[in-house]
């Protein structure tokens, strides 16, 4: 608390904004940690690898083929990613839609997360396009390709951006202490998540529909016609998890922003959004069971595909599952986070089943990523992490925002 | 959080333009034209795999020439990439050896063509798929939906293109014979309009029905494709992907893309309504703060 103040006073006491800004990009906190000593060299290999990529090409730096082409940058970064990203959907919809006022205080965090999240990732997006200058054409309209799922996930990823920085803006004006503009911006929240969730609706499905038309080239056992539903509710789990697994983390490494009162009330939170995952997982569950049985897949379970197929459903789907619903009865905290933990990398082996690993599952040279995309896929996630931790440091994120901006 | 006058404009707005936008999305897959397509029949029989067809699509396409060493071979599958837009292989099968050309069939309702998000991959009016340059972004979705696997990536370029056959579009516009069926010395590859040629092709069978195998592999696959082709074998003796659905691949967005109009006219009216219906909830709340 005494921390925003001081801010605001300091823009009150007539600092010009300049000063106010070079203040701000001043490092705070110990360097010499841990996560800074194997994240700096990671990104600076990552920047390396990039340079190489644009220069001599994408096959300089992955492992991509004319059978497989799209990778891990692709099927993790974008498809999982945005998945993760979830969360912000879900949970501006249950704080302003139903009003579930007790998870207001996570709000804001997680919208940054899925505003930092998609910024990434359309930014991993543009490191894999071979030819990334002509990224506009499909925004300015010159060739509107309409009949195209990409361009439909294209367009709701700018668009989810700007609703998701109105979303977040409030916490900026506050942050540098305009009254007005929190006023203006803070009006806008609403219609910004109204329009959000349903750009969310339609990408996140989007993104599975976008493998629809790779019909026989996915494990039968991965694709069907319901791609893009089950996407839709599996985000819903995905995204929560998330905010459960980022939450647990930054209750201990941002201990200094969050008030006492916050605080207590995490454990509520994430007992709450326990709930909720188990019955997400649920429907998701059931839809896949019957998606099995319509399929008549019976016949490849007994396959190496189908063993690993029944690992991501019983182990990665059923068990957190049945964890968050034990977790959620007998109000255990280390179980729901054990259960998150366990769906996040159930959703990273599902989306890469669809994109990566079931893609081509037949063909006689498999797609393995380099250790050059894995590179960069980190520095990507590693970059992504300083700038979080850059603003939740400086704006009023994690704690209570200033007192003249209570009122409203 | 209230709904004051500026918000209420602002919802509505933003639901006139989602409605907009959603119109636009719901113009869709390209319509299955009355106008007659030209496309290409191949007639494996007369096939004897001299490879006039690569060698004459390497110079009209400055693509390099192809390697002496590198012909067709039993056992041998070889494939096109981004520097052979065509390429003959052999097969054994139950009639002997086959010789069997591949490239790109040109879809009455190409996938690639509907994937793309910039229209870069093009059906055009007269039939053949071509990829514009200057409107291709890279992302390579067209490669992902093809279900015969043709369009080819530059990896190792810094300004990549897609490379698949054309049916030769510029010679077509102006009067000529796409090259490979020019240069064809058996007249093994016929060029000319879609349905004559599947008159044509019909017409082999009925007259030689020894010689063929009963069947226009592209009548039907995949929606229908200009590339037709005749075989005296089942098609999956030579490599064929007989499983391909009949249905055009674009279908299989169809009722995805169809929904996003329903979404984005019924999702913010619903959410708007739960808001009003639970905005008295947060009092209890309050009360803590």
């Amino acid at each position: 608390m005494s921390n925003t103040n001081n801010i605001i006073a300091k823009d009150n006491d007539g600092m010009p904004i300049w000063k106010f800004l070079i203040d701000a990009f001043k490092p705070r906190g110990k360097f010499f940690t841990p996560f800074n000593m194997i994240s700096i060299p990671i990104i600076l290999a990552g920047f390396v690898l990039i340079v190489i990529r644009f220069a001599k090409g994408l096959g300089s730096v992955t492992n991509l083929t004319q059978e497989v082409p799209w990778g891990l940058w692709i099927g993790f970064d974008v498809v999982t990613g945005v998945a993760f990203a979830g969360g912000a959907y879900v949970i501006t919809f249950m704080v302003y839609i139903l009003n579930m006022k007790n998870y207001h205080s996570i709000v804001r965090v997680t919208v940054l997360n899925g505003f930092l999240a998609y910024v990434f990732y359309a930014g991993a997006l543009l490191l894999d396009l071979g030819r990334p200058w002509n990224v506009i054409n499909p925004i300015i309209g010159n060739s509107f390709g309409v009949s195209s799922v990409l361009f439909l996930v294209a367009w709701h990823f700018l668009l989810y951006m700007i609703a998701q920085l109105i979303e977040f803006s409030p916490a900026i004006a506050e942050w540098i202490g305009h009254k007005r503009a929190r006023k203006i911006l803070s009006s806008m929240t609403l219609a910004a998540v109204i329009f959000g969730i349903t750009l969310s609706t339609l990408h996140q499905s989007g993104l599975g529909a976008l493998y629809l038309m790779a019909k026989e080239k996915i494990h039968p056992l991965w694709y069907s016609e319901f791609i893009p539903v089950l996407f839709f509710v599996s985000s819903i789990f995905a995204g929560l998890s998330m905010v459960i697994f980022e939450g647990s983390i930054s209750q201990h490494v941002f201990s200094d922003q969050i008030s006492s009162k916050n605080h207590k009330a995490h454990n509520g939170i994430i007992h709450g959004l326990s709930k909720i995952c188990a019955i997400s997982m649920f429907i998701y569950f059931f839809l896949k069971i019957l998606e099995f049985v319509h399929g008549k897949h019976w016949d490849l379970i007994s396959s190496p595909m189908g063993y690993w197929y029944l690992i991501e459903m019983l182990g990665f789907v059923l068990l957190p599952m049945l964890l968050f619903f034990y977790s959620y009865r007998s109000q255990n905290s280390f179980l729901i986070k054990l259960a998150a933990i366990i769906t996040i990398l159930g959703i990273i082996i599902n989306r890469l089943n669809v994109t990566v690993i079931g893609f081509r599952w037949d063909a006689t040279s498999h797609y393995y990523p380099s250790w050059m995309e894995i590179v960069v896929t980190l520095a990507v996630l590693f970059i992504e992490i300083w700038i979080f931790r850059w603003v939740v440091r400086r704006l009023p994120v994690l704690r209570e925002s200033p007192i003249w901006a209570k009122d409203n | 959080m209230r709904i004051n006058r500026r918000s209420f404009l602002g919802v509505l707005g933003l639901t006139g333009i989602s409605l907009a936008t959603g119109k636009k999305l719901s113009a869709n897959p390209v319509k299955e034209s009355e106008t007659e397509f030209y496309g290409i029949l191949y007639d494996s029989t007369r096939c004897g795999g001299c490879q006039t067809c690569e060698y004459s699509c390497a110079s009209e396409n400055a693509l390099p020439e192809p390697d002496g060493n590198d012909y067709p071979e039993v056992g041998i599958i070889r494939k096109t990439n981004e520097t052979k837009r065509t390429v003959i292989n052999v097969y054994n099968t139950s009639k002997g050896e086959v010789y069997v050309k591949s490239q790109c069939m040109h879809c009455n309702q190409p996938a690639c063509a509907s994937a793309c998000l910039t229209q870069a991959m093009h059906k055009t009016e007269s039939g053949p798929v071509i990829w514009r340059k200057d409107k291709c972004m890279g992302c390579r979705y067209c490669m992902v939906s093809c279900p015969f696997d043709v369009p080819k990536f530059e990896y190792h370029s810094s300004n990549p293109k897609i490379e698949k056959c054309t049916m030769c579009f510029d010679r077509i516009q102006e009067g000529q014979l796409p090259a490979c069926v020019e240069n064809c010395p058996e007249e093994a590859i016929t060029f000319g309009k879609r349905r004559d040629l599947i008159a044509e092709a019909r017409k082999r069978i009925y007259d030689d029905p020894d010689r063929y195998y009963n069947e226009i592999y592209g009548e039907h696959e995949a929606g229908g494709t200009g590339f037709l082709y005749l075989s005296p074998v089942p098609f999956e003796e030579l490599g064929f992907n007989t499983t391909l659905q009949d249905a055009s691949y674009p279908e299989l967005t169809k009722g995805f893309l169809y929904s996003v109009p329903s979404v984005f006219v019924l999702w913010p009216a619903l959410l708007l309504g739960i808001y009003k219906s639970t905005k008295n909830n947060h009092n209890y709340v309050e009360e803590n703060e």
